[in-house]
């Protein structure tokens, strides 16, 4: 009747998994029954869960990322402490056990960390800086939003029923294939990924779309923000690359079901097909991560160096540079199966190749500090960690990319080091920057300075600590994913690997910390203007947050940097611009759609993972009569009248006229 | 704190102890500088300019309109060109140079020695001796090592770091390998690709000896210890792990060959588990 | 006037309301654009990963396992009949289109059935096929090759099969909204959808039966 789920299923004899099972059990029963207490049920429903607006749905991904940031790194900690521990010891993870921390932390860090963070602070800023009120298709994104959310519900179900995949972040065969892992650990992975990598891809359809098709009046595309430049750049391989990755699931699930035989040992399976397929996605999925960092950083570095972007141009076709050549190197994942020396070598001297455009970025970024005003604010903060610490990463990724080098480096610690090197220092970080920089656009007061700063401090400090002795690990031969070794000479560095992930752990405490302040502080921190960075691109425009229409008039745009022109000409002048002529618009409508499907989904995968079929059929029926009500909607935009825009406008405008008087007055 | 210093250090690649791994260290340490050469300035610069340029320092030229110098533009694209250029140069020869595939230049014929990876051990078949080792590797010092590997279940990855390069083990394929210990010593073999639960314990000790001693642990060999053949190697290929050291008094040559075109079926994955092995799979013990 | 066209004369005026709600909301751009231009792109991505398909068939081709080969299988009278079918049938969308354009009821809920039809034949056929390849013992579990031709043919099958589900619930909307902008709209994706399809038969066909059978 339940197919394979049965009570045994639920970890009762496994102390571990069922704490962590009933800690975060009772903190998502306890945020719920706090939630309907208070009665904000109904404004939840009403204005985030059910939202179509661009910007709610960019919080409520960051505020996924961010959660599950958590989990993650707790997985994290508990990796670090077992190999503290474990030396000629079995520490207190067994080796089924710590097999699925290892490969829910990079799956969660990588799926449900990485790109909703990117891909919230790209939904959420994209709009506002082409100058438009929403992407080309909101309810899809709702949808993808959703399905995301999806994705990364299954993962953390897997602490309650069943097992996770121990294959690692990406399961490769034979080890994931029936024979081998006959458990459900890896159709969780499995699930997961391909209900989110809808998501994923939908979002890429509808990015693109968006950055191609839809400007602000005069707004051409060597005018775009460079941050909507790499919003494109990742988009383009969103669409190019995941594909890919639910092609080659699609094809292991087969196998997994159906008895099919594309990777198996027998029948003529082929693993190496596999590998080539995998990273054929895997290789792009990580510009899709680092490339919105990069904007990220173009946008801060010239903001608070109060000097535009030096050498727009070359920033361009860096990034398109970039986004072609993500397609030719996957192979540098797995020179030591023997390709030959030739293939080697190529692929070798194309993982070079794409280190140009990258140090072209960073040389740029130097150049727009050279002859600046350079501001100590929390996002330069993190701008300036980032160019340390990513220029070592990316070092560490050439010496890699020399296959003879990484014939003695493959799969060792100094490739954990590099990875995380690379996606701390440059995604983390870039992440970090974008949320300090656009948190008081989006809740119209900003973050404590002080503990931010002091949270950068343990961030970057706690990363050197943490990982530059696994780059010492793995030159002395250590391999990653080890449960327990018996080496003396590694163990001093595990310790100190171990003591940075607790100075990590005080950076983050310090950033909930400063949440916290500072939503209890947030009169003191208010954002009058809208334009608290005296910044540059068009977001800065709008009031904080934006009205859900986000600009009254489409604004005009003339040049680059176009709301820095705009400030220009009333500062000249001594006055705003004229104040427009306020007409009625039209926003599309709220729509449960996306979370109703994202529901259906969840239930289907849930069934197809415990072979549940009866239920797999009912969740298939409900996701079509989704689609099928969505469809049949014969209202899908609501109207706000001209007189609505005119009032919220107008109080925008006479806050910034009194700030344009007050910065008139002083010196 | 010295016994901690002492105690933590464990060069492996940076101490190669075989030909292959001592070009690879070469290769390494070259690399590094030639890039060090660029991102030592850049770091320097960017904790310059960020210094110098700070909005505090009103000594520091303020160029609020400076966007694009062509000349800087060429260099900045120009050096990490010419760095690449370089690197990639390097990385041609010596991805050729260091083809695992390519058989080491010597006067001595090379030992042929096949590995394959079991879950969780590894078994070193010696086909012109006819002699066998489980989690153990005796080699010849200053011999070159042939070897050809393949898989008896999931992939793995031989690796004896302070000799040289490592290389993927597959079911149904062969790869090939070729090191050379250049002086005695005892060395630390692994597997390096994550190959399930009992991955951690997939070490072995690779013991070079000088040739005759080598001979002299054949002919040992030969007299103690267990067949290996169809059926034993059934029993090697169920799941297991810590397996100890052990070896085989005759090895049936023609076995090799047969794990590879999986005449041997590869082995049988878990059995037991909780509440059942398609829920979650264990090793049973 | 048949009650078709009365029906689908029903026209709420809805059209006339377009520019200005394009224009507001999106700038310059006409919602068709936009949503044509959106659904090409997602059409290359289902493009891409047919691609994946084809690439993992051409790996495992020859990997028969000691079982059948293509050349055993195939008959390629009978993918001569599924080509005709869902070349007509494309046709037959096309013409569905104009009827749409043009509000023509008989045109569009004629050829829209006969798009159908033939799409149904062709799915017809092709399930037909393979239930006689397994049980002739050359299902999908026999051998790697045997597995990518399943999963790359089926994909393009399924992916049939959707659209005529679509194809279905298009008419209903016709019937029940009229020629509204967005289903309108819809019906240009559909349409998209439809074609696109054809274009990965043609790709199939050549690389798999085409040259599989010739081997």
């Amino acid at each position: 009747m339940f197919g394979k789920l049965s009570w045994a299923a639920v970890p009762f004899d496994q102390p571990i998994p069922l704490i962590a099972a009933a800690l975060v059990g009772v903190v998502i029963i306890g945020v719920l029954a706090w939630v309907t207490l208070k009665g904000w049920l109904p404004y939840l429903w009403r204005e985030w869960i059910t939202s179509v607006d661009h910007k709610r749905i960019g919080i409520m991904y960051t505020v996924l990322a961010m959660v599950m940031l958590l989990r993650g790194f707790a997985d994290a900690i508990m990796m670090r402490s077992q190999q503290a521990l474990a030396f000629q010891s079995e520490g207190y993870l067994p080796p089924e056990h710590y097999d699925q921390i290892f490969s829910a932390h990079g799956t969660l860090m990588i799926f449900f960390v990485a790109m909703p963070f990117v891909i919230g602070l790209m939904n959420f800023v994209m709009p506002l800086q082409l100058g438009i009120r929403d992407v080309a298709f909101p309810t899809l994104n709702s949808v993808s939003l959703w399905l995301t959310a999806t994705g990364a519900l299954l993962v953390n179900i897997s602490l309650v029923a069943g097992e996770f995949a121990r294959t690692g972040w990406l399961p490769y065969p034979p080890l994931s294939e029936l024979t081998y892992s006959p458990g459900v650990g890896v159709d969780y992975y499995l699930w997961a990924l391909q209900i989110s990598g809808v998501g994923t891809l939908l979002t890429g359809v509808n990015f693109v779309t968006t950055v191609l098709k839809m400007h602000a009046p005069g707004m051409t595309y060597m005018r775009m923000p460079m941050f909507c430049w790499t919003t494109l750049a990742a988009n383009l391989l969103i669409v190019a690359a995941f594909p890919i990755l639910t092609a080659t699931l699609a094809m292991l699930l087969l196998d997994r079901y159906l008895g099919f035989h594309f990777f198996t040992n027998e029948a003529g399976g082929n693993v190496m097909m596999f590998m080539n397929l995998i990273w054929a996605w895997g290789h792009p999925e990580v510009y899709i991560l680092i490339l919105p960092a990069f904007g990220i950083f173009s946008e801060v570095i010239a903001t608070f160096s109060r000097k535009p972007l030096f050498g727009y141009r070359s920033m361009v076709m860096a990034t398109m540079a970039i986004c072609v050549l993500s397609f030719t190197v996957w192979l540098h994942h797995f020179f030591t199966m023997g390709a030959g020396a030739d293939v080697n070598a190529i692929f070798g001297i194309a993982s070079m190749i794409i280190a140009v455009p990258t140090g072209v970025k960073v040389f740029n970024w130097l150049f727009t500090m050279y002859g600046g005003r350079v501001v100590y604010s929390q996002p330069i903060l993190w701008s300036l960690g980032f160019m340390v610490t990513f220029v070592i990463g990316g070092m560490t990724g050439v010496l890699l990319a020399m296959p003879p080098a990484d014939f003695v480096l493959h799969n060792s610690l100094f490739l954990v080091a590099h990875f995380h090197n690379v996606i701390i220092g440059g995604l983390l970080f870039g992440a970090f920057a974008g949320y300090t920089y656009w948190f008081p656009k989006a809740f119209g007061f900003r973050l404590h300075e002080g503990l931010g700063k002091a949270s950068f401090w343990c961030w970057i400090i706690g990363f050197y600590v943490a990982f530059m002795p696994l780059y010492v690990l793995g030159l002395m031969g250590m391999t990653r994913r080890m449960q327990h070794y018996d080496v003396p000479a590694w163990r001093p560095w595990l310790l100190i690997a171990a003591g940075g992930a607790a100075i990590i752990l005080a950076g983050i405490i310090l950033q909930i910390a400063q949440l916290v302040v500072s939503i209890r502080r947030r009169d003191a921190l208010r954002d009058e203007t809208g334009d608290p960075w005296d910044g540059r691109s068009l977001e800065w425009a709008t009031s904080s947050p934006p009205p859900a229409f986000n600009f009254a008039v489409l604004p005009h745009v003339e040049g680059e940097d176009a709301y820095w022109a705009m400030k220009q000409r009333a500062r000249r002048q001594a006055k705003l611009g004229e104040e427009p002529g306020y007409t009625a618009i039209e926003m599309p409508r709220n729509s449960p759609t996306g979370f109703i499907c994202a529901f259906f989904a969840t239930v289907m995968g849930f069934a197809l993972i415990w072979h549940i079929w009866w239920m797999v059929a009912l969740a298939a029926l409900g996701a079509y009569a989704t689609f099928v009500a969505f469809a049949w909607r014969d209202r899908v935009e609501y109207v706000i009248p001209a007189e609505t825009v005119a009032r919220i406008d107008r109080a925008n405008r006479s806050a910034r006229s009194q700030a344009l008087v007050a910065m008139q007055a002083a010196p | 704190m010295a016994p901690l210093v002492l105690t933590a250090c464990e060069p492996a690649v940076l101490d190669p102890q075989g030909v292959v791994g001592i070009a690879e260290k070469t290769i390494l340490i070259d690399s590094l500088a030639i890039m060090l050469a660029i991102v030592v300035p850049t770091i320097a610069a960017t904790l310059g300019f960020a210094w110098w340029f700070r909005a505090s320092n009103a000594r520091a030229i303020y160029l609020p309109d400076w966007e694009y110098s062509g000349r800087i533009e060429l260099i900045v694209w120009s050096i990490p060109l010419l760095t690449i250029i370089l690197l990639g140069g390097v990385a041609w020869i010596g991805s050729h140079d260091l083809d695992p595939a390519k058989p080491l230049a010597s006067d001595t014929p090379p030992l042929e020695i096949q590995g394959v990876s079991l879950d969780w051990k590894w078994l070193f078949i010696y086909p012109n001796q006819r002699v066998a080792s489980v989690n153990q590797l005796v080699v010849p010092a200053g011999v070159p090592l042939h070897f050809s590997l393949t898989s008896g279940s999931v992939m793995n990855a031989f690796f004896i770091p302070r000799l040289g390069s490592m290389i993927y083990t597959m079911n149904g394929m062969t790869t090939r390998l070729n090191l050379r210990a250049d002086a005695a010593g005892t060395f630390r073999g692994l597997s390096s690709h994550y190959s399930g639960d009992g991955f951690s314990d997939m070490h072995f000790d690779v013991h070079a000896v000088p040739p005759e001693q080598f001979a002299a642990w054949i002919e040992d060999t030969r007299n103690t210890g267990p067949t290996l053949d169809a059926a034993s190697y059934a029993a090697l290929a169920r799941q297991s792990m810590n397996t100890s050291p052990s070896a085989f008094r005759a090895a049936d040559p023609a076995l090799f060959q047969q794990i590879v075109t999986q005449q041997l079926p590869p082995g049988p994955g878990p059995r037991t588990g909780r509440p059942h092995p398609s829920v979650s799979p264990r090793t049973e013990d | 006037m048949s009650a078709f066209e009365a029906a689908a004369g029903r026209d709420d005026g809805w059209r006339d309301r377009q520019p200005m709600a394009a224009h507001a909301a999106h700038g310059q751009v006409s919602k068709r654009i936009i949503v044509g231009y959106g659904f090409w792109i997602f059409l290359l991505s289902d493009i891409v990963m047919f691609s994946a398909f084809f690439a993992s068939y051409a790996v495992l081709v020859g990997q028969t396992a000691g079982g059948p080969s293509g050349r055993e299988l195939f008959d390629l009278r009978n993918t001569a009949i599924q080509t005709a079918c869902l070349l007509l049938s494309s046709f037959a969308c096309g013409l569905a289109s104009i009827g749409a354009q043009t509000r023509r009821g008989s045109w569009f809920y004629g050829a829209m059935a006969a798009t159908f039809v033939l799409g149904a034949a062709f799915v017809g056929l092709e399930a037909r096929e393979f239930a006689g390849l397994v049980a002739r013992g050359a299902g999908p579990t026999r051998s790697a090759f045997l597995s990518a031709f399943f999963t790359l043919v089926g994909c393009h099958g399924l992916h049939v099969t959707a659209g005529l589900l679509w194809l279905l619930t298009m008419m209903a909307q016709v019937f029940a909204k009229g020629y509204r902008a967005d289903i309108l709209r819809r019906m240009l994706c559909f349409s998209l959808f439809w074609h696109t399809l054809d274009i990965i038969w043609v790709a199939l066909f050549t690389v798999v039966y085409l040259m599989g059978a010739g081997q």
